[in-house]
């Protein structure tokens, strides 16, 4: 299917890829479907919303700079999305790039969760009051090259 | 605003089906019990904002994204992964959906 989208316009993304969003996103409920991307930049991936080529959200694997994040969210919320065994679940963070992006930042209060096998997927909210809406990507990668050392 | 008196151990309902108790009452803090259906999703109020707020910041964003050093060269595959496709070991997540 031909896909507008906010990064590359008009590209043609297999109809398999779409991923129901039941609730939306927070703030943006009325949107319920998207396709996820590839980003032609490492480690980041794109959101697309299907309904509006305007909203597409920088994803990020949490992992990659927060090494002992681990999803801690209500039992329901999985539920909703089908989830039932959590090999099937795909967890982002949402990233906010500023004008200065060496202060982007990644939202790990409100992953994204992606069941991978029946393409769906939510906003969660984690229960875990750690984990914030803005963690600066580069400084808690700073950190993880230390801890290597 | 409807504003209602209620001391330890009392409650009130909303609806039919949402019982919100006081549990314990410390100095300022008040701990609330909350029982409702599983569909009535029930948030702190300012984290169910600062997500709002932070998705809309994050929406506003620009294409042009930032290059981390250590991934600097690695590209991605705009158009997705394709059919047939399968994760390996070391690819990111996008070959995450299953076809």
């Amino acid at each position: 299917m031909q896909v507008n989208t906010k990064p590359y316009g008009t590209i043609e993304v297999d109809e398999r890829q779409k991923i129901h969003f039941p609730f939306g996103i927070l703030g943006f409920e009325h949107l319920k479907w998207y396709v996820l991307l590839d980003a032609s930049q490492a480690p980041f991936y794109w959101l697309q919303s299907l309904d509006d080529p305007d909203v597409a959200f920088v994803l990020i694997d949490p992992l990659v700079f927060r090494r002992d994040f681990i999803l801690e969210v209500s039992e329901e919320e999985l539920q909703e999305i089908e989830i039932e065994d959590k090999e099937d679940m795909l967890v982002f963070a949402i990233v906010t790039i500023p004008e200065n992006q060496e202060l982007m930042s990644a939202n790990l209060q409100g992953p994204v969760v992606i069941n991978r096998k029946a393409k769906t997927g939510r906003q969660a909210i984690t229960l875990n009051p750690n984990w914030k809406v803005k963690h600066f990507i580069l400084e808690e990668l700073a950190q993880v090259k230390d801890e290597a050392c | 605003m409807l504003i209602l008196s209620r001391k330890v151990d009392e409650s009130i309902i909303i609806g039919d089906d949402v019982f919100v108790s006081i549990v314990d009452i410390k100095g300022d803090q008040v701990k609330l019990g909350i029982q409702a259906p599983k569909d009535v999703k029930v948030y702190r109020q300012e984290v169910y904002e600062a997500i709002q707020s932070e998705n809309v910041a994050a929406a506003q964003a620009g294409t042009v994204l930032p290059v981390i050093k250590r991934f600097a060269g690695k590209k991605g595959n705009p158009k997705g992964s394709r059919p047939g496709d399968r994760p390996s070991a070391d690819s990111s997540p996008n070959d995450l959906i299953d076809k």
